[in-house]
């Protein structure tokens, strides 16, 4: 069973994001980083890139297989973790922790609403496992 | 549809593998990292549960004649303790199933894949005579052990011997046989042994330091080694010499060798021969990406050609843990070589079409 900490909130696209003090930092969640196994590369958005909610915002490829990133929130882009360049493989080991992505300021709060909770995220995730569809190829 | 169970299922489970289904069976994808899985047969040992290959015995004179028929390879080098790697071919050269024939006393064991079973089957009964006798093997496991120090460490669990034995040569005790071949590109062994025995093996194996290894590592260490994998890289509409193969075919006998008069004949030949003399349109070679990115089957090759031109398809691709970059093999029309692109699903990524393979024994070997 995968890791899905209460004080985040889902995307169904499996990233994760975690708002504090009008800031969102954004991740793949640990069922992602399991499905799609030993992670090589990451493609981040740029720093002062505008992102929408559920776009495409950057390309995470394992072994496996490769899957767009989507925001989960709309605004601009302030920080990415320029140490994933060299080190993906944070993305597996510690994907709420040292493997986060990029951190988006936004004007508020409201879409965070639109997300999901832990609870309903994992249900999605047991129904994922229990129909054999796992997010891999283009559905992370 | 159920999948079937190895006999080393509850390992896999007990390890915490995750399982995938493949060809029908319950297999261990990885039990955790592919890539230190990768590593660990490329540095010391790793352990890959391979018991979902088809396993058949055929002895006699009349399992002879019909392996002589079928069987493209140098059947009269498979002499008691020796085995042959080659292929199966249809009437039109196409490669119906790679294969390694042991040559044992009194006949041979044929292994095959696992996805192939049903096919290979209906075609060895299609040319058995009726003296031939075919026996599944579905009682025994198959345990591959492989890396620089698996021999050294199945010396130490086992009861057989295999530290003096030669690359492609096996010994047999009992039930147990164990050849000197593999699929990773590292030196190993590979253990045919009776299936309610196989767990004791693997747990002591594991005990003794090998690190059991999926089926996703198992497909970047043959690929690094530059090796086929059916289905993906050749199936019945290519012939060896479109798949890089042309070395496995025993067009004659050597001299010496236990043969009968004539020079061999078996199916698929003389559509071979007229490719041979023809040369083959497309040809298989490796591909390696000298941009970020991993290439995946189905990959458009291009080189300087025509605008627009797909001249070559990337037949497998992936990561290589050992060289830090994509690597592939592609199908791609004779004479090709050196620099090309690769259409990935960002753009066009520059890469080199060289000669396979690509790591041996832990080495970047490619130019």
């Amino acid at each position: 069973m995968s890791d899905t900490p209460s004080e985040l909130r889902y995307a169904p696209t499996h990233e994760w994001a975690f708002f504090q003090d009008g800031v969102v930092t954004i991740g793949i969640t640990d069922f992602a980083q399991e499905a799609l196994g030993d992670v090589v590369f990451v493609e981040l958005p740029e720093v002062d890139q505008p992102v929408q909610a559920g776009e495409e915002a950057g390309v995470v490829e394992s072994v496996k297989a490769a899957s767009d990133i989507y925001s989960p929130v709309s605004g601009i882009v302030v920080e990415v973790n320029d140490e994933l360049e060299d080190s993906p493989d944070l993305v597996n080991h510690a994907p709420y922790g040292e493997g986060w992505f990029f951190r988006v300021q936004v004007e508020n709060d409201v879409e965070l609403d639109d997300l999901l909770e832990a609870d309903a995220y994992q249900e999605r995730c047991d129904a994922e496992t229990a129909s054999g569809h796992a997010p891999e190829d283009g559905d992370a | 549809m159920t999948l079937a169970r190895t006999a080393l299922y509850e390992e896999h489970l007990a390890a915490g593998a995750r399982m995938t289904g493949f060809a029908g069976w319950s297999m261990p994808l990885n039990y955790g990292s592919q890539i230190a899985e990768h590593h660990a047969v490329r540095r010391a040992a790793g352990l890959f549960d391979v018991s979902h290959m088809t396993i058949i015995d055929i002895p006699g004179a009349g399992g002879e004649a019909l392996l002589r028929r079928v069987f493209a390879g140098n059947l009269a080098r498979a002499m008691p303790g020796k085995a042959v790697y080659g292929v199966l071919l249809n009437a039109d050269a196409g490669v119906i199933d790679d294969v390694i024939v042991y040559g044992r006393e009194g006949g041979f064991r044929l292994i095959a894949n696992a996805a192939t079973r049903d096919r290979v089957w209906r075609w060895l009964g299609a040319h058995a005579q009726p003296d031939a006798v075919l026996r599944a093997r579905d009682d025994l496991a198959m345990i591959a052990v492989q890396g620089p120090t698996a021999r050294a460490l199945f010396a130490e669990v086992a009861d057989l011997d295999a530290t003096r034995l030669a690359p492609f040569s096996a010994l047999e005790r009992a039930e147990w046989m164990v050849g000197r071949t593999g699929y990773t590109g590292e030196d190993g062994v590979e253990v045919l042994l009776p299936g309610r025995e196989a767990a004791d093996l693997w747990r002591r194996l594991v005990a003794a330091g090998a690190s059991p290894a999926g089926l996703a590592a198992r497909d970047t260490l043959r690929l690094e080694a530059g090796l086929n994998l059916y289905g993906l890289d050749m199936d019945e509409h290519t012939t060896p010499l479109e798949a890089n193969l042309a070395w496995t075919v025993a067009w004659a006998f050597g001299a010496g060798e236990k043969a009968p008069a004539h020079a061999p004949d078996f199916v698929g030949r003389d559509a071979l021969a007229r490719q041979r003399a023809a040369k083959p349109n497309e040809v298989l070679r490796g591909v390696v990406l000298e941009g970020k990115g991993v290439m995946r089957r189905g990959n458009a090759v291009t080189t300087g050609g025509a605008e627009g031109s797909t001249p070559g398809i990337v037949t497998s691709g992936t990561f290589s843990p050992t060289l830090g970059y994509s690597i592939g093999l592609a199908r791609v029309p004779r004479g090709v070589a050196g620099a090309c692109s690769v259409r990935l699903r960002g753009g066009d990524v520059p890469a080199r079409i060289i000669k396979p393979p690509f790591v041996r024994h832990g080495k970047r070997v490619h130019e």
